[in-house]
């Protein structure tokens, strides 16, 4: 009872925040109602009994992701509602599309069963009564069967880390900076010399 | 009706996906807002993939969510690196803009 009603709770303020996403004039507001879904959708995957999921959704979408989207979206100086003209030629055949859509998953999913055999075939089973919590079985998982996947992964973050600072530094002109090589290249004889200076006649 | 089931699950993450797509015909020239309907849109696939796998007891749904994470974080990363610098060259994010950066 009480888990239907935190479903339900959940469920509704993620559509209707979903909702505002992407409806709101300011960008920034999109971005706080991205981490409400975000955080509203971490209490779902907690519901279905994904703590961990639901820990890694708040880290590295709210924590990581939705301040990189808040920080560009202060960081880029542009008139918002410029963006919005003319955005409403295509509204009606979004509405078409997004009907359709809405059809079909509601068809497909609205009576969902599986087939018979489709619980024989687990290939990870979570025992209903295992003592391991939910992130030991997971790096259990993690670090065994999908350890290759698990390592590229790893390399799709180091790629993707890589690749933003390449694209997004830049060499800026007139700006002074500390050139520790040259200071250690740096002789004597490249700064200072002795000269003879016979008295009275000056340097 | 009270009782959750995964339907609830299946539909609710339809009812998402849908609103991720139609987000990005709504604002067809913020490439921000459009980055942020694809991330709906993926953590719709990621409430299907919890939710198969709590239903069906199968720890596998879980680990491929934890991929997509990966994946959507990288994405996002990628994706406003792109518009800080495409901003830096032309003052603008507007879609139509981009179609120069061709050849």
């Amino acid at each position: 009872m009480i888990t239907s009603l935190a479903f339900y709770l959940f469920a509704s303020i993620l559509v209707l925040s979903a909702l505002m996403v992407i409806t709101a004039r300011n960008p920034v507001h999109s971005v706080l109602f991205l981490i409400l879904g975000f955080f509203n959708a971490a209490g779902l995957f907690v519901l279905l009994g994904a703590e961990f999921i639901a820990m890694i959704l708040v880290i590295v979408y709210v924590g990581a992701v939705a301040v990189l989207f808040l920080f560009v979206v202060m960081m880029l100086d542009i008139s918002f509602s410029d963006l919005r003209k003319g955005a409403m030629q295509y509204v009606p055949m979004g509405l078409v599309i997004g009907a359709v859509l809405l059809l079909e998953f509601f068809t497909l999913f609205g009576a969902w069963q599986f087939a018979p055999e489709a619980m024989g075939q687990v290939s990870a089973p979570i025992a209903a009564d295992s003592e391991l919590t939910n992130t030991e079985a997971l790096g259990q998982l993690v670090y065994t069967k999908y350890f290759l996947p698990f390592q590229l992964a790893g390399l799709i973050l180091l790629v993707a880390m890589i690749g933003a600072i390449v694209l997004t530094h830049r060499q800026r002109s007139g700006v002074y900076k500390q050139r520790v090589a040259e200071q250690f290249a740096r002789k004597r004889e490249d700064a200072m010399e002795v000269r003879k200076v016979s008295s009275g006649s000056g340097a | 009706m009270l009782e959750v089931g995964l339907s609830h699950y299946l539909v609710l993450a339809g009812l998402l996906f849908t609103i991720g797509v139609f987000g990005i015909f709504l604002n067809r020239k913020n490439v921000i807002i459009i980055l942020m309907s694809i991330e709906l849109m993926l953590l719709s696939v990621n409430i299907n993939f919890v939710a198969f796998s709590s239903f069906l007891h199968d720890m596998t749904g879980q680990v491929f969510a934890m991929f997509i994470l990966t994946v959507a974080a990288a994405e996002a990363a990628i994706g406003l690196a792109i518009l800080v610098v495409f901003f830096r060259n032309r003052g603008s994010i507007a879609v139509e803009d981009i179609s120069e950066l061709k050849g």
